[in-house]
């Protein structure tokens, strides 16, 4: 398959969005995204998005979005793999571009989770669960990271207030970040005091409901020269699946989709671990930071929360994480993360990062998506350079 | 969310834990399967599992989707079922601050929701300390 | 003694085959409401003596009639030792069963695994519900129909808030496999029934709490026809109280047991094995068949064992059972009453008011 490229980029600032519904959203980013690269038209869109359906009745979501977007009768299709159907509508776009049935794609993620009571959406997240032996049950999908969070404490004998350090290094990236919904600083003695939710889980180990859009518009390498920003090559985009249910997991504590979603990234790319500078992960809850490290080969077992109380994911840590507040503090519109991960990878190769944040001289950077527990594992390596 | 058919479909699984048996490797599994997911088999056996297990992790809920409003807080857990396969489930009978991964527990009958005061009520598993 | 004048072995109820008790269950619930704590809320400071009973067993806010039916007929099917696939009737005896259409023994065969070639059905007659379920089971066993019966006696009863009732309605109940006398643990020597119609107490239709006539509850009601159907059966078994081992009466209280006991001349020794309201209060229309769990817990192979429960409306059904060897080696093949006894949490009266749904949410 032919190499692909990032060309253009757009994202909506993520908060409560009461003025702006999902084609509203969506639209912005596209347009920024098609803005950037001066293009009006593309071949392939694909959408990312979980639970437009769910909240607000709507599905059909791709076409709704590329007529209000100007682009009636382009081809247009929803990716849904719950909190990582960003990505895997940015996997779609890619496909598309280097199989060669396409030249230019462009990949929205958006989601609006404030459309309806708090209730209602809590409900639309847990059917990334399984439905008949997990949500059944009374299992909230903060739950199910608090059964992880409790067994990695005990496996490993960390106290809860260990798993402050990712939430402080979120937050105080997110502070340079325009587009974050959250931009304070978090300090420790806050998270430990936050209310439970699900034992060990607090208010504070947890991501906030959010509203927004993010796109990326891709390229077949012959073209790249028409565009006028930098392009980000796309050097890996792999999936992998584990089990939808915690319970059937070989090992819960292992995130098997992360470590062959990225061994397979690795092997497309020819990169290691040692070439990966930064790493957007998918830190919906604090343990899945830490899962997510270690599955994907970044930390031994049990290590990743010691290593972030050390400062090695800091921004001028060794790997730095949540570069621009990661899904804690930029907050985490489900459909939509996936994408804004790429978009905050793509300005930190590009250099176009807030200073504060920028990664002096980046060139490959990781991101993860993940749906559910683990059960869906999106790993892609962008790069400055083509490879 | 699930209606009356739906429901009814589940009851022996809910009511009894009614898994399977690969006919080949011998993997037993909750839920029932179609296809082993060790050796990928069609060939598999109704196999009932006993109930007993111990604790491999909880976590006790204080903000519950509507359905569990009225039982906050209350328990759930992964146990692991002596015959293998590993279950998510309620605990009940028992106060949060006594539970210990570890524990062993059994099986038992509970009501597991109801669809309001007018619709059925879902009985099914739930688990306790052991006193069999 | 009651003299009720000439009677012979035709009048009281034996089936064409011998049949007994093949396993018995039992199923109390963990949570206890001490009585104090009702007392503490409605009577302000009254004396402790002054209460009818300790405490009373309160169900789960995740319990009701069918699982715990489910438990005590598991318990009873462990005794028992036979195949679920065997047993041809389930009959539930209750008046808090969850439905009102909607037999609670289709769940319970269905859990239990005995679905679906039997008959299910709901009985109700208050408080004798269940051994009126017992005594349909002797019938179709003892008519050569089945074997075996699953015949169960369960409630969640409940009392209006600031009722003298809710001091005492409990959850609660025991499950009997009944079978043929050859396999049985207990065989029934007989059993009468002793029915009028007498309102002591009472629940319309969609009404959530029962109606009682206070004192008439007493002498016309649960005196009257208990002592009438224990007469009659002793009579017609040609049995004296000093024959049995012990004797089981439906338990509202502490205090009409060991009254009618009196009455009849048995000792109080030999009702209080089976006299479980002091520590769990009435669990209706499990009050007596749990009480016969209870005794046949401790009881020797021989024993004679006499069982009167009372079902407000009102009736009595007395049944007489001769304990055989099989109860050695059955007895413990499920937990003794007595572990249900004492597992115990208390609670307090807002815990037990949100759980009994007794707050009105609009």
């Amino acid at each position: 398959m032919r190499p692909v490229a990032i060309v253009g980029i757009g994202q909506t600032p993520v908060r409560e969005h009461w003025d702006a519904g999902l084609r509203e959203l969506a639209v912005q980013a596209v347009w920024q995204a098609l803005d950037e690269c001066h293009l009006d038209t593309i071949d392939v869109f694909y959408v990312g998005n979980m639970l437009s359906g769910t909240l607000t009745g709507q599905e059909h979501l791709a076409t709704l979005i590329a007529e209000y977007a100007g682009l009636t009768g382009v081809e247009a299709i929803k990716a849904e793999a719950a909190c990582g159907s960003g990505a895997a509508a940015f996997r779609q776009a890619v496909l598309a571009v280097a199989s060669g049935a396409a030249e230019v794609a462009l990949a929205v993620g958006v989601e609006k989770l404030t459309e309806t009571s708090t209730h209602k959406t809590t409900d639309g997240l847990a059917s990334a669960a399984d439905a008949d032996y997990e949500t059944a049950m009374g299992i909230s999908f903060v739950a199910l990271n608090a059964l992880l969070m409790r067994r990695y404490m005990y496996e490993y004998r960390y106290h809860k207030s260990d798993f402050s350090a990712f939430i402080e290094i979120a937050h105080r990236n997110a502070v340079h970040n325009p587009h974050a919904m959250f931009r304070h600083r978090v300090h420790r003695d806050q998270y430990e005091r936050a209310k439970m939710v699900a034992d060990p889980v607090n208010l504070l180990d947890s991501s906030p409901i959010a509203d927004g859009a993010a796109a990326v518009v891709i390229s077949s390498q012959d073209r790249i020269n028409q565009f006028p920003n930098r392009p980000i090559w796309v050097a890996a985009c792999e999936v992998s699946t584990d089990t939808i249910a915690l319970d059937n997991r070989e090992n819960p504590l292992w995130l098997k989709a992360a470590e062959r979603s990225v061994r397979k990234a690795f092997k497309t790319s020819g990169l290691t671990h040692r070439d990966i500078q930064l790493f957007e992960l998918h830190d919906a809850f604090s343990i899945m930071s830490a899962l997510s490290l270690e599955g994907s080969g970044f930390a031994e077992r049990g290590t990743a929360v010691r290593l972030a109380n050390e400062g090695h994911f800091a921004i001028d840590g060794l790997l730095p994480i949540s570069t621009f507040g990661g899904l804690k503090a930029r907050g985490h519109p489900v459909g939509a993360t996936g994408l804004y991960q790429i978009v905050e990878a793509t300005l930190q190769l590009r250099g176009q990062a807030p200073k504060a944040i920028q990664l002096p001289d980046a060139r490959i950077a990781m991101t993860q998506n993940i749906g559910g527990s683990g059960a869906t594992i999106i790993t892609t390596i962008l790069s400055r350079e083509r490879l | 969310m699930m209606g009356i058919p739906g429901n009814w479909r589940l009851r022996k699984q809910r009511y009894q834990l009614a898994g399977t048996k690969c006919q080949n490797c011998c993997q037993i599994h909750f839920p029932p399967r179609q296809v082993c997911p060790a050796c990928k088999n069609r060939r598999l056996e109704d196999f009932r599992l006993s109930g007993k297990g111990t604790v491999y992790s909880y976590t006790i809920i204080y903000q519950s989707t509507p359905k569990f409003e009225f039982f906050v807080p209350y328990v759930v857990a992964l146990i692991d079922l002596e015959e293998g396969p590993r279950i998510t489930a309620q605990l009940t009978d028992v106060d949060p601050d006594q539970v210990e991964i570890g524990m062993p527990v059994e099986m038992v009958r509970r009501k597991i929701s109801e669809q309001g005061e007018r619709g059925l009520i879902h009985y099914g598993y739930k688990f306790r300390p052991r006193i069999r | 003694m009651v003299n009720t004048g000439e009677s012979s072995l035709a009048e009281i109820l034996i089936p064409d085959r011998p049949v007994g008790i093949v396993g018995y269950g039992a199923y109390i619930p963990r949570y206890r409401l001490p009585a104090r704590e009702i007392a503490r809320l409605w009577r302000g400071t009254q004396e402790a003596e002054a209460l009818p009973i300790d405490q009373k067993s309160v169900p789960g806010p995740d319990e009701d009639t069918i699982t715990m039916a489910i438990e005590a007929a598991e318990n009873a099917l462990l005794r028992a030792a036979i195949s679920p696939e065997k047993i041809r009737a389930v009959w539930i005896g209750s008046e808090s069963h969850p439905y009102a259409v909607k037999p609670s023994g289709t769940i319970v065969a269905q859990a239990l695994g005995i679905t679906p070639n039997a008959s299910t059905a709901d009985f109700e007659f208050a408080c004798k519900a269940g051994t009126e379920a017992m005594q349909a089971g002797f019938g179709f066993v003892g008519s050569k129909m089945a074997d075996y019966v699953l015949a169960i006696a369960v409630d969640t009863a409940q009392g209006r808030p600031g009722d003298a009732l809710e001091y005492t309605a409990a959850a609660g109940g025991a499950a009997f496999v009944i079978g043929p006398a050859e396999e049985a643990l207990a065989v029934l020597e007989g059993t009468f029934s002793y029915v009028t119609d007498t309102p002591d107490f009472f629940r319309r239709a969609h009404q959530l709490y029962p109606e009682h006539g206070h004192r008439f509850t007493g002498e016309p009601a649960y005196f009257h026809h208990i002592t009438h159907a224990a007469c009659k059966l002793m009579e017609g078994l040609n049995t004296r109280p000093q024959d049995y081992a012990a004797v089981v009466f439906h338990q509202p209280n502490t205090k009409f047991p060991l009254k009618v006991a009196k009455k009849l001349g048995f000792r109080e020794e030999q009702v209080r094995t089976g006299l479980l309201a002091p520590f769990i209060g009435n669990t209706y229309a499990g009050a007596s068949p749990l009480g016969f769990t209870a005794v046949l817990d401790e009881a020797r192979p021989k024993d004679r064992i006499l069982v009167v429960s009372f079902g407000s409306g009102a009736g009595s059904d007395a049944m007489s059972f001769r304990v055989t060897e099989a109860i050695v080696q059955r007895r413990d093949r499920a937990p003794l009453t007595r572990v249900y006894l004492r597992r115990t949490k208390p609670i307090d009266y807002a815990t037990y008011a949100k759980w009994r749904n007794k707050i009105v949410m609009h």
